[in-house]
């Protein structure tokens, strides 16, 4: 029973954190195009589940404080309200409240009282009457209203035929059953159909009393008893009924029934042409029995609305069907990665095997594996990949919160939202934009004032960019702000000792300096950055992704920074090399080029790790040092130079084997503090290799050198 | 006497390092692999023999022998990898023991397991549970998840290279 209802606080919460983004996402284009109805639909509806939900499992906090907003937003709904940046203000501030509820953060139930308190105010000032105006002479009120989709599809959703014929003296209790009407339309889809047949002529109307009924097809997940709330304060006084048409169950056994024309026809006892003939000649059930008096031609209108909703919900909930999408715990994908990878590597071996067979039939069947398998391998980490869209529009609010602080203008752009990438890179990706973004906003972009002066309009732009290129995808954040100021950073890094003042540096060089640990240019430290720490982060967390970041600066023209990301972490293109008996992995995309290493050159480098590379001086590790491995060592040992903190290092091997697809295994716990190695994988052959962390190593040499300095 | 903790008649998996009979609990044990090859993990303590691919997982492997004080396991057609799952703190982790052969699963009531001595034993007492007898021959069953402490493990990196 217990587990029951945390799985369902589970399941909410869940569901109200996506109901909580989509809101927000809501709320931000809201305040762009304020008048869009189906935007304040959207967000009320949001509101309005997650009341209702939150409600249900227990969270009555956070049910107590929706329903305050909703209320708000019910005004907006029915146009007694505008939305305003006030309003805006208050509600992008509500759900965050909501968040951190939901989060179980101990909340400042003060903050929340202010929130409340605030909406209430605004809610005085503009509603102008609550009373929703209403005309009984207007009897022309044929209303098909379509209410909103319930969001809880997977309860019983029934359709109801419901006549609600008000007693002539409905008025003088002071009941307005539009308003009834109205709620029922909240409860599900809904068509009104108003019966006007008993509206006598104007001279003998009496206005106090209502001649009107209605005929109400509502489809809804709520049951009967929902629907008799609705009626509950004029049962008395109405004749009600409530028929179920069509419960969901029997829907189907209802379709399969086939019309007497299409047996006959099926039978071959009659042709399609005579059918259609005969039929022709018929008129319809409708006119009919309209001709002989039967029943007024209202009531066919009705039935026929009738029919027609029908139809609908039936083509809807096919829609929905085939819309479906399920939700997969991560885990689960996980595992079948796992088993992907391995798949990967047992095909390798058959490839292997059948090779040395060299049996025709057998290495057809291997490269026919082979195929599936690389499809197989393909499509399992397409399930991964999620559009970075969704962290795209985390930054909109972000880019609004921060330019309305510091009282600039800012509008945020973005482009290729729909680039995939592997879902742990976009977790880990967020803090690096985020700082990225706030750099731009409080360093780059100039106040409004400064711009207009300058020439340029008085909004500045952060523009993000997502794209794919080749194996890695590039983000870009470009602003069209005040750009690096060259002797700013050149100053301040003299200043704190990163660099003498005689170091001669490249204008890339100059604008890496931006990532060192402790550094700031900017001139004030506000609350949004400027304390030096953030871009040195940036580096290190997009570096601990695999991926490199890039400046590009005019002055006065604005910067744009590019991430370079690879698409997956699970697998990285190797270079597979061997050092006595073991193979080991060096991540490709570290690799610069290789070239030998003879005993020769040993020599006349004096016992000192350099080598010269065309010209250029570059330093060497001995893999079988660092590993301490003692095997005989070749004539001619190879260097594989790589870039590791932004410096050309090369390691020596015994040989180089080739390129390798490389599926990232982890060493587990009891390897967990191993330095120089970053993982393992498994090669055709089953035997294990380890992939090299070339950075760790040169740090750690480095680290070594300075020990034997002192 | 026998040992507070071994209620319950168990099974055990028993399997020699040199010519001592050894045992662990069953439930601990996964499975046994054949010896093959191993790759061994830069500066690492020598009693961690290195990785397997255990199906597709790389599975860290430790030589018993070498623990115990004993000579490095010599590979022979014998020579067993024992796959067992152990606690490292809070966690279970999988891992490979090395054994220089597996003999086969037996089953010893509590009343024939008893405590092992203080003295004489040559190694490390705490790893023991119990000391068990069948047919003459002097069982020593072991604690797997006291072997390997987190502490042990964590550490290893900087005494590891006065190993090699």
């Amino acid at each position: 029973m217990n587990e029951g209802l945390d799985k369902g606080r589970e399941i909410f919460t869940e569901e109200a954190n996506e109901l909580l983004a989509e809101l927000e996402i809501s709320l931000l284009e809201l305040e762009e195009t304020p008048t869009d109805t189906e935007l304040i639909g959207r967000v009320f509806r949001a509101m309005h589940t997650i009341k209702g939900s939150g409600a249900m499992f227990g969270f009555e906090d956070i049910a107590h404080f929706t329903h305050e907003v909703e209320t708000a937003f019910d005004l907006v709904r029915t146009g007694n309200m505008l939305v305003t940046k006030e309003l805006m203000n208050l509600t992008l501030r509500a759900r965050d409240q909501i968040r951190a509820m939901l989060d179980g953060i101990s909340v400042d139930e003060a903050i929340s009282n202010e929130i409340i308190a605030s909406l209430r105010a605004l809610m005085n000032s503009s509603a102008t009457s609550e009373q929703v105006e209403y005309e009984p002479q207007d009897h022309r009120a044929v209303g098909s209203q379509t209410g909103q989709e319930s969001k809880d599809v997977d309860s019983d959703i029934t359709t109801y035929r419901i006549r609600f014929k008000p007693h002539k003296e409905l008025f003088l209790t002071g009941s307005n059953p539009l308003l009834m009407l109205g709620e029922l339309s909240e409860l599900g889809n809904c068509v009104v159909i108003a019966q006007t047949a008993a509206i006598p002529l104007l001279r003998e109307l009496d206005p106090e009393m209502c001649f009107v009924s209605w005929d109400i097809v509502l489809t809804t997940c709520h049951g009967q008893n929902a629907i008799k709330d609705v009626f509950i304060f004029v049962q008395d006084i109405c004749d009600l009924t409530i028929e179920t048409i069509e419960a969901d169950s029997n829907m189907q056994e209802e379709e399969r029934h086939l019309k007497l024309g299409e047996i006959l026809l099926s039978r071959g006892d009659v042709t399609i042409d005579e059918l259609n003939k005969v039929l022709g000649k018929q008129r319809r059930v409708g006119e009919i029995l309209v001709d002989a008096g039967l029943v007024k031609e209202e009531q066919i209108q009705a039935a026929l609305v009738e029919q027609q909703h029908i139809k609908d919900v039936r083509q809807q909930r096919a829609k929905q069907e085939s819309m479906a999408s399920i939700r997969v715990p991560s885990e689960k994908l996980d595992g079948l990665v796992d088993l992907v990878g391995e798949l990967v590597t047992v095909q390798a071996r058959l490839t292997q095997t059948s090779v040395a067979f060299a049996d025709p039939v057998l290495s057809v069947i291997a490269e026919e594996v082979e195929r599936i398998t690389w499809e197989l391998r393909d499509r399992t980490m397409g399930i991964r990949m999620l559009p970075i869209g969704s962290t795209f529009s985390k930054f909109k609010r972000l880019v609004r919160d921060l330019s309305d602080e510091l009282g600039k203008e800012i509008v945020m752009t973005t482009d290729g939202a729909d680039t995939e990438l592997d879902k742990t890179v976009i977790e880990k990706l967020n803090d690096p934009l985020v700082h990225i973004i706030r750099n731009s906003i409080d360093h780059g972009i100039e106040s409004p004032e400064v711009r207009v002066q300058a020439g340029k309009p008085r909004h500045g732009t952060v523009h993000l960019i997502a794209g794919h290129s080749g194996a890695n995808v590039l983000i870009q954040i470009q602003d069209d702000g005040a750009g690096l100021d060259k002797e700013a950073i050149l100053n301040k890094a003299v200043k704190n000792g990163i660099i003498t003042p005689d170091a001669e540096l490249l204008e890339k060089e100059i604008f890496s300096l931006i990532f060192e640990p402790g550094f700031s240019t900017a001139k004030t430290v506000t609350s949004v950055s400027g304390r030096g720490v953030g871009m040195d982060v940036v580096k290190k967390n997009i570096a601990a992704l695999r991926g490199t970041v890039d400046i590009k600066s005019k002055k006065g023209v604005g910067t744009t920074i590019a991430l370079k990301l690879p698409l997956t972490l699970a697998i990285i293109d190797g270079l597979l090399v061997k050092v006595g008996e073991d193979y080991y992995v060096i991540p490709l995309s570290a690799v610069h080029e290789c070239v030998e290493l003879t005993a020769n050159d040993i020599e006349k480098s004096h016992g000192r790790h350099i080598s010269y590379v065309r010209g250029a001086i570059v330093p060497y590790i001995r893999l079988r040092e660092q590993f301490l491995i003692n095997a005989p060592v070749p004539e001619v040992e190879q260097i594989v130079i790589t870039e590791a903190e932004d410096q050309r290092v090369g390691l020596v091997v015994d040989y180089v084997i080739g390129e390798h697809q490389t599926v990232i295994k982890s060493l587990g716990r009891m390897y967990k503090s191993v330095e120089g190695v970053s993982g393992a994988t498994i090669l055709g052959d089953g035997t294990v290799a380890l992939i090299v962390d070339v950075p760790k190593i040169v740090s750690s040499v480095k680290l070594e050198g300075s020990e034997v300095a002192l | 006497m026998a040992v507070a903790s071994i209620t319950d008649t168990t099974q055990y998996l028993t399997f020699k390092l040199a010519e001592e009979v050894f045992a662990l609990d069953i439930v601990k044990v996964r499975e046994v692999l054949e010896f093959s090859s191993v790759t061994k993990i830069p500066r690492t303590p020598v009693f961690m023999r290195g990785v397997i691919n255990l199906r597709g997982s790389v599975v860290p492997v430790v030589d018993l022998r070498l623990k115990f004080g004993m000579s490095q396991t010599e590979k022979n057609i014998n020579t067993c990898v024992i796959i067992v799952e152990i606690s490292l703190g809070s966690e279970k982790t999988i891992l490979g023991a090395l054994a220089d052969s597996v003999q086969e699963v037996i089953e010893l009531e509590p009343e024939r397991i008893e405590p092992p001595p203080n003295i004489g034993m040559h190694m490390n007492t705490e790893f023991i549970k119990g000391m068990g007898k069948r047919d003459d021959v002097f069982i020593i069953i072991l604690d797997i998840d006291r072997i390997f402490t987190l502490e042990e493990l964590a550490d290893f990196h900087k005494t590891g290279q006065q190993f090699n």
